[in-house]
């Protein structure tokens, strides 16, 4: 118990000193996880909101499948994006494997099928007779869209929220594609397996801390635009 | 043009199911026309129709604005010449304010604050300006509904059952907003109704449909006191037909 106690002062101390490696590797965390998260939800919001309004053939199979892939292990993105960006892979040439783009391409597989799954499920839980009723009112096709989207907002937001939590807390991917390299792609989640293995529960503590405080900063903001998401008049 | 809709052959199938099979109708200008009948009788797919919500899968159904459109050729502007109300108000998560208004922002009116305001206050919800439809009653929103397809002062007015489950009360309120409306303006109003004394009430002519047929359409007197078949004499002596 000592230790922990010991750890966490250490840790405190780690943050509030500025620690010029402790400060890179968050930016790194969160400079690879906002990118994933900008490209997820610029797929998954309209691909989740098309697949809800639209009637297309094997509907219910393509759904299951969808909620499926929310579930995607992060160990087995990293394994199949390590295969496609290695030397011998399709996508070898591109020369990512243990570079940034390859860590921002494994959490966007991640996180892309959560965000259409929940902005799928929001969309088809807003009244269905709201659309025809404001095309009746003279919306046309995309201000139904978004009059629908805008009914839906609190289930988008909170499937942003969730791709975040689970893209910036993922070690599987980011260890595999990234390779945890000093000063290049280690970040919060690899750095603290790194120093737990090395003994250094007050990094590692350190970098825990902080891990937890980016969520629920993350997750107080978003929720705090959630209640100011009601429209004024 | 005497008549703004004119109707030939129309037919409506979903699947192989015919629902809708309309010889000829035309409406006029400017009257209050109300469609009778059972339930499932193929009133409500007409009305979608007419307010352009879907195609036709045969046969003729034209608007005649500043001139003629079909569904296939109506534009924007035109089709928003056209409201609906349906049977249950469908309104978005907003304040009544902004249900009423939403139809005036999306033909890009910035102030409409009087506009809103005096529609509010003709049908009794200027105190519910700022509530949330959650909290409002069945007949409220209904008024609500009302309200934001009136406020777009449209040509054709098409309302669905839009007192069905009502208290006298709030259909006292409609009948008497759509019937001050419709002197104000001369909007065309059809209106479905389960109920005959509301299209008693309302209408100028009134029309059965039956199985997907329009039996019978003609001035609201004759129809009620000297109908020509004997399934609109049935219905409105008050037999179930079905």
């Amino acid at each position: 118990m000592a230790t922990i106690f010991e750890a966490l002062r250490e840790a405190l101390l780690l943050i509030l000193s500025g620690d010029p490696v402790v400060l890179a590797i968050v930016w790194r965390s969160l400079h690879v996880t906002t990118l994933a998260l900008i490209i997820s939800t610029l797929l998954g919001i309209p691909i989740g909101t098309w697949f809800a309004l639209t009637n297309i053939p094997f509907k219910r199979i393509l759904t299951a499948i969808i909620y499926t892939g929310m579930g995607l292990p992060p160990v087995v993105v990293g394994l199949v994006v390590y295969l496609l960006l290695s030397r011998q892979g399709p996508m070898g040439d591109l020369g990512w494997l243990f570079t940034i783009p390859a860590m921002v391409l494994a959490q966007t597989i991640i996180a892309t099928p959560l965000i259409i799954g929940v902005t799928l499920s929001s969309v088809l839980s807003v009244d269905p007779a709201l659309r025809p009723q404001l095309q009746a009112l003279g919306a046309t096709h995309w201000q139904t869209v978004v009059a629908t989207l805008t009914e839906a907002r609190f289930g988008i937001i909170v499937g942003l929220v969730a791709g975040f939590g689970s893209i910036i807390s993922e070690v599987g991917a980011v260890m595999i594609v990234g390779g945890n390299i000093d000063g290049s792609t280690r970040v919060l989640t690899t750095a603290i397996v790194l120093e737990t293995r090395r003994g250094n529960f007050d990094l590692a503590l350190a970098l825990g801390i902080i891990l937890l405080g980016i969520s629920f900063l993350t997750n107080f903001v978003l929720v705090m635009l959630q209640g100011r998401a009601t429209i004024p008049r | 043009m005497k008549n703004i809709y004119q109707i030939n052959r129309l037919e409506q199938r979903y699947g192989r199911r015919c629902v809708l099979s309309i010889d000829s109708l035309d409406i006029h200008r400017g009257e209050i026309l109300a469609l009778v009948g059972p339930s499932g009788a193929g009133k409500s797919t007409l009305l979608r129709l007419l307010a352009m919500l879907e195609a036709p899968t045969a046969g003729h159904l034209a608007i005649n604005l500043r001139q003629s459109y079909t569904y296939h050729d109506i534009p924007i502007e035109a089709k928003r010449q056209i409201a609906m109300v349906f049977q249950r108000p469908a309104l978005l998560s907003r304040s009544v304010w902004a249900n009423v208004a939403y139809g005036l922002k999306l033909r890009g009116q910035r102030t409409c604050e009087v506009q809103v305001e005096d529609m509010l206050k003709r049908l009794s919800i200027d105190h519910l300006t700022d509530a949330k439809p959650r909290t409002l009653s069945g007949g409220e929103m209904q008024r609500v509904s009302i309200a934001r397809a009136m406020i777009l002062q449209p040509e054709v007015l098409i309302l669905d059952e839009p007192t069905s489950n009502l208290d006298p009360h709030n259909i006292r309120i409609i009948e008497h907003f759509l019937q001050d409306q419709h002197a104000e303006q001369g909007t065309t109003i059809v209106i479905v109704t389960h109920n005959i004394f509301q299209a008693k009430r309302l209408a100028d002519r009134v029309g059965l449909i039956y199985d997907g047929h329009l039996i019978e359409v003609t001035d609201t007197q004759t129809f009620f006191e000297n109908p020509h078949d004997e399934r609109t004499a049935a219905f409105t002596g008050g037999h179930l037909i079905y």
